[in-house]
């Protein structure tokens, strides 16, 4: 089957008067429809940046993202998939009250019409918002703010989710079933999602595959498919089975041995 | 404290009670030493005046301005000289606040306008305004469109400054937010600049009636023949200093009144929000 995304040889360095640094190095993946893929690796490696790529926020230096099979630069990003981007906080507007919050994308997309009104009320519904739709964001509790921002993010149909590190502004527990909560509706949904995350437990619990990068300029270190028995939306239950340990270690592994070879230089 | 004290109504505790009547206590305390204060400046500038420790051609008193200010409501030079200062002052002021906004949304949406911009904007701003109201006259005549243009002068470049320096500072995220959903930088302009900007306007507009007046008056100094301004130069030309005092007096209530107004619009929109 054809991937949905798919990166070749991208590469990508920041330039400033100062010189070069690069941030990306010919990081080549595919992406394919309704897989959940989480992306880790050391603080400042580039993951943010490979993500401001796929969303077409940056050009990559070298190499070309294809979506469907379609080269983005030949015929831009909004012809041929729609993003949905969850940035590290909710970004909720306080001047808007929580609905006006939730269509701000189908505003910008100019296809803010009865069918979608009733789409994002259904979703405010599902997500147990419908209460608080004329609320101030102020008046929301962080997960409540976080699903209101998945809300926004969903409502304009994306094909492709990406989530840069969409939790890690909650407290610990917050954390842990909002997370969850979010993975099963981008599930249920049969969503595409890219995940950047520096919880290694996250990516494991949360992932159908992980790519680890490595120290900048960031290049794929180890690539790991991850597979579990039981349902996925326990992320308790997940963390106590042994292969959750064995990717785990590995992971850790990995990442520890990027760390020593960055402290070492 | 399980009893209730006298007039604690049931719906807050006694403490609760105990901290609002405290409260309430020192805000009483405040005015009424603000009224003391006022009170006692004027019955001791008012004695000195008339026991002659003053001398009432310089220094004017209390009486000789309530005098002063009764003769000018009667024979309506209060409201004219007084029309035409708040007139000039609220043309300026809505003036800067359209301009103001217009340049900086235009700076903002322009980057590379804003980089060529900005040392003129900066040594405009720098610039002493009452150097620039003689040449305001050569170049505009003297009357009320001159008076105008010196009360702009004064604010306008500061609050480009300000409003363009305000909204640099706006969250990269939540432009990055409106990118991400398919929006342009015309719709983060729309969505997250100028509405996150509010505060910034609204208090930047508290700055700029204060300033208003101050061209205004600086412009009313130099080409008027009627205003508040021209009351207080003419009337220290002829020593009539009764006219100066009552005029800054009248100045003063202007000024308060314009901030408070502003302020009341701060409150509403807090309020609302």
């Amino acid at each position: 089957m054809q991937p949905i995304l798919s990166l070749q040889d991208i590469s990508y360095a920041y330039h400033n008067l100062k010189g070069e640094t690069p941030a990306l190095s010919d990081i080549s993946f595919d992406v394919s429809q309704g897989e959940f893929l989480a992306i880790v690796g050391p603080s400042g490696c580039g993951k943010s940046t490979l993500l401001s790529i796929i969303a077409g926020l940056l050009s990559p230096e070298e190499g070309t993202v294809y979506y469907r099979g379609k080269c983005v630069a030949d015929c831009g990003l909004n012809d041929t998939v729609k993003i949905g981007y969850m940035l590290q906080r909710d970004h909720l507007f306080e001047w808007r009250t929580i609905y006006q919050n939730v269509i701000l994308g189908l505003e910008l997309n100019h296809t803010l019409t009865p069918e979608n009104r009733d789409y994002v009320l259904k979703l405010l519904r599902d997500y147990d918002l419908y209460a608080f739709k004329d609320k101030k964001p102020s008046e929301l509790s962080g997960g409540m703010r976080q699903r209101a921002a998945l809300i926004r993010t969903m409502a304009i149909h994306p094909d492709l989710l990406l989530l840069d590190e969409p939790f890690s502004a909650l407290d610990s527990q917050t954390r842990l079933n909002v997370s969850a909560d979010i993975a099963q509706i981008i599930r249920q949904t049969n969503k595409t999602a890219i995940l950047i995350t520096h919880d290694l437990s996250e990516a494991v619990t949360l992932a159908d595959r992980v790519l680890v990068l490595s120290r900048r300029p960031a290049c794929i270190k180890c690539e790991m498919p991850i597979c579990f028995d039981i349902d996925r939306h326990d992320p308790m239950a997940i963390r106590n089975t042994a292969e959750y340990q064995l990717y785990f270690n590995h992971l850790w592994e990995v990442l520890t041995n990027e760390q020593s070879s960055l402290r070492s230089t | 404290m399980n009893s209730l004290l006298s007039g604690q109504p049931d719906s807050i505790s006694a403490n609760q009670y105990l901290f609002l009547r405290a409260h309430r206590r020192h805000h009483h305390q405040v005015g009424f030493a603000r009224f003391l204060l006022i009170v006692a400046f004027l019955s001791l500038w008012e004695l000195a005046a008339s026991r002659q420790w003053i001398d009432v051609f310089f220094f004017s008193s209390p009486s000789g301005i309530v005098t002063y200010l009764y003769q000018m409501l009667l024979d309506h030079s209060f409201f004219t000289h007084t029309g035409i200062t708040l007139l000039e002052t609220i043309a300026s002021f809505l003036l800067v606040t359209l301009i103001s906004l217009l340049t900086a949304t235009l700076l903002w949406y322009v980057n590379s306008l804003a980089e060529v911009l900005e040392p003129y904007l900066v040594i405009l701003n720098s610039l002493p305004k009452s150097a620039l109201a003689p040449l305001l006259i050569v170049w505009l005549g003297t009357g009320t469109n001159t008076i105008i243009v010196a009360g702009i002068s004064v604010a306008v470049f500061g609050s480009v400054i300000n409003l363009y320096t305000g909204f640099g500072q706006a969250d990269p995220e939540m432009l990055k937010l409106i990118y991400t959903l398919g929006g342009t930088r015309r719709d983060a302009l729309f969505k997250v600049i100028l509405p996150s900007s509010i505060p910034l306007i609204l208090s930047n507009m508290k700055v700029n009636i204060g300033l208003s007046l101050v061209g205004v008056i600086i412009g009313e100094f130099l080409a008027a023949r009627r205003g508040l301004g021209y009351l207080i130069i003419y009337g220290s030309q002829v020593f009539q200093l009764n006219m100066v005092i009552t005029s800054i007096i009248i100045l003063c209530a202007i000024a308060m009144a314009f901030y408070k107004l502003i302020q009341s619009l701060e409150h509403h929109y807090r309020k609302k929000n």
